[in-house]
């Protein structure tokens, strides 16, 4: 494969374009998210998520090659989100990537959607390059991954039960927030005072990289239900304070573990501040590089996944047939490295 | 010469074909699901037993729904996609239109009540006249409803009911006919002949969307508090 690589990503609530160069970098990327469609359910709505990217696909595409002053014919391959996330959104993207490679004698490869998060930081000056430990940190995924080489990851952790996102938007549900409460969480944390409530760190106390984030975010609740919405500030701050303190410890002993030199956090709560700034000091205290991706790539987007589609279609890799695929489950160890 | 590629996947069909001034080909497959498996693989096949690429083809016609969201979306992205790869225009037809013109081809009766089964105790329904030069045109408007609640013109005659909702709901709906049905096709599936003939009139009449407005149209759009996942 030669040129730049188009990258589809829907496997969510976002609809995510970009054109990703091998030479040159990324070109341009677009993004729509669909927050405010789904705020006042409080939570993704699939199907309303999968209608809404199929009216706002093509539109971004447009907009993503003006921007990088290109046409159709000037594409190398199509990189789309293959999973995991939602099947109904995400055969949106795969239906309009595939046919439009086929139509346009283009290789296309289905790209799996946490190494495309994971690989986000790669979209950055100073990229990482591994062996390396990846802290994957979104709405669907808590993972802590030693990546030997691109293509090669073993899961080290994960959660037992609540994608740590997920925790944030729980309790910011319960706190009154709108939705996604993450970064809203996040804002009001900001206000609050760090030594009212002092919330569990779970599973630090014994050996093992897994995490669970249900009780702490149940301690939130009983919390707010014994101090009142008066407390929300605070809560907010001790709730910031343990995830945090909890992911920090994990990720250290990762690190020890594997004796990596360089840790990657990647996935939407890696946009949130308290957690960058408490793992660069980890790094820094460990003498490891730490790369996050800029906050714009933290969430979904169409970058991470024109990037992965460039390296794996630049390693010779497409889809072997025409029949459309996603899967709603796609475990990242069964990855291979590009080529093979 | 009018080339035009037409897919429609919003049903149990996976009805695919090629247009080449009246001349049709298609592929044409029954099963509840595996369409995302087939579809541009016959699209393929089709282009290759013909000699043609995309690029040669005139319009990509699309039946846009009503039928099962997820079917509706794969139809409409394939075609978006491809249309969007080829430079053409593409021509959204209505899959309930589509059952009712391959009904028309060897229908006993002029009018054609098509419905499909739309589970929640609905169903898309939409009436349709064939006319002296074959081909049906809607009368009324497409809507989802409850079975009972089915609109019928007045000028509506003798009539054929056909499609997956006269499965389900014969009864209620033959009752709202009163007296006038004459024949039932509950195993009626769009055809990509049917969709093409239909599209080849509308190309002809100057019809056609760019790729980035060719919509599904699923009718029900109330998907939230009822948790209706149409398939
Ligand atoms: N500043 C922030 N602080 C905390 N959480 C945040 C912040 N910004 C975003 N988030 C959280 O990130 C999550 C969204 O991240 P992302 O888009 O990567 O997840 P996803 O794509 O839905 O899940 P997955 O990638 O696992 O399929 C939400 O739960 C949101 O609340
Ligand atoms: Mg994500």
């Amino acid at each position: 494969m030669q040129g730049p690589v188009l990258g589809i990503e829907s496997s969510c609530d976002e609809t995510g374009v970009a054109v990703y160069d091998p030479a040159a970098g990324l070109l341009a990327h677009a993004l729509h998210s669909q927050v405010d469609l789904h705020a006042v359910y409080g939570g993704v709505v699939p199907e309303l998520a999968s209608r809404d990217h199929v009216r706002r696909l093509l539109p971004l595409l447009d907009r993503v090659l003006g921007e990088a002053g290109l046409s159709r014919d000037q594409l190398g391959g199509v990189a789309y989100t293959a999973g995991p996330g939602l099947v109904g959104a995400l055969l949106v993207g795969a239906s309009v990537a595939r046919a439009l490679a086929w139509g346009a004698g283009l290789p296309c490869l289905g790209i799996h959607h946490m190494e495309a998060h994971l690989l986000a930081p790669m979209l950055e000056p100073d990229p990482p390059r591994p062996p390396f430990v990846a802290l994957l940190v979104s709405g669907g995924h808590t993972l802590l991954v030693h990546v030997a080489d691109i293509g090669r990851y073993t899961v080290l952790g994960e959660t037992l039960d609540d994608a740590i996102g997920e925790a944030f938007d729980k309790t910011a549900k319960i706190l009154g927030l709108g939705y996604p409460g993450g970064p809203a969480l996040a804002a009001l944390a900001e206000q609050g005072d760090p030594g009212r409530f002092r919330f569990p760190r779970p599973m630090t106390d014994r050996p093992g990289l897994d995490f669970s984030f249900s009780g702490i975010k149940t301690f939130a609740l009983n919390t707010y239900r014994a101090a009142g919405p008066g407390a929300a500030a605070d809560i907010a701050r001790a709730f910031e304070e343990a995830v945090v303190d909890t992911l920090v410890i994990k990720s250290r002993r990762a690190l020890r573990q594997t004796a990596a030199r360089a840790l990657v956090v990647a996935g939407g709560v890696s946009a949130n501040r308290r957690l960058r700034a408490a793992l660069r000091a980890l790094g820094e205290t460990l003498e490891v590089a730490v790369h996050f991706p800029r906050p714009a790539f933290c969430t979904d987007n169409g970058a991470m996944v024109a990037l992965a589609g460039a390296i794996r279609l630049g390693a010779g890799e497409a889809e072997p047939d025409l029949r459309i695929r996603v899967r709603a489950r796609w475990p990242l160890s069964e990855l291979r490295p590009p080529g093979r | 010469m009018a080339a035009i590629l037409g897919i429609d996947t919003a049903t149990e069909a996976c009805t695919t074909g090629l247009w080449m001034d009246g001349e049709v080909r298609v592929r044409h497959a029954v099963t509840p699901r595996g369409h995302a498996d087939r579809v541009l693989a016959d699209c393929q096949a089709l282009l290759a037993e013909a000699g043609l690429s995309l690029r040669d083809l005139d319009a990509l016609a699309v039946g846009r729904g009503p039928g099962s969201f997820t079917g509706v979306r794969i139809g409409v992205g394939v075609a978006q996609g491809l249309a969007y790869a080829a430079g053409l225009r593409v021509i959204p037809v209505s899959t309930l239109a589509v059952i009712a013109q391959a009904v028309a081809e060897h229908a006993p009766a002029r009018w054609i009540a098509v419905a499909i089964d739309a589970r929640m105790e609905e169903v898309y329904w939409g009436v349709y006249r064939r006319d002296a030069d074959g081909l049906v045109r809607p009368a009324g408007a497409e809507r989802v409803c409850a079975p009972r609640a089915v609109s019928i013109p007045d000028e509506v005659g003798a009539c054929v009911g056909a499609g997956s909702g006269w499965d389900t709901h014969g009864v209620a709906l033959q009752a709202r006919l009163q007296g006038r049905l004459r024949e039932m096709e509950p195993g009626a599936l769009p055809h990509a002949a049917a969709l093409l003939r239909l599209a080849a009139a509308a190309r002809e009449r100057g019809e056609g969307v760019s790729p980035a407005e060719a919509h599904p149209v699923y009718l029900r759009d109330r998907v939230t508090h009822t948790g209706g996942s149409g398939g």
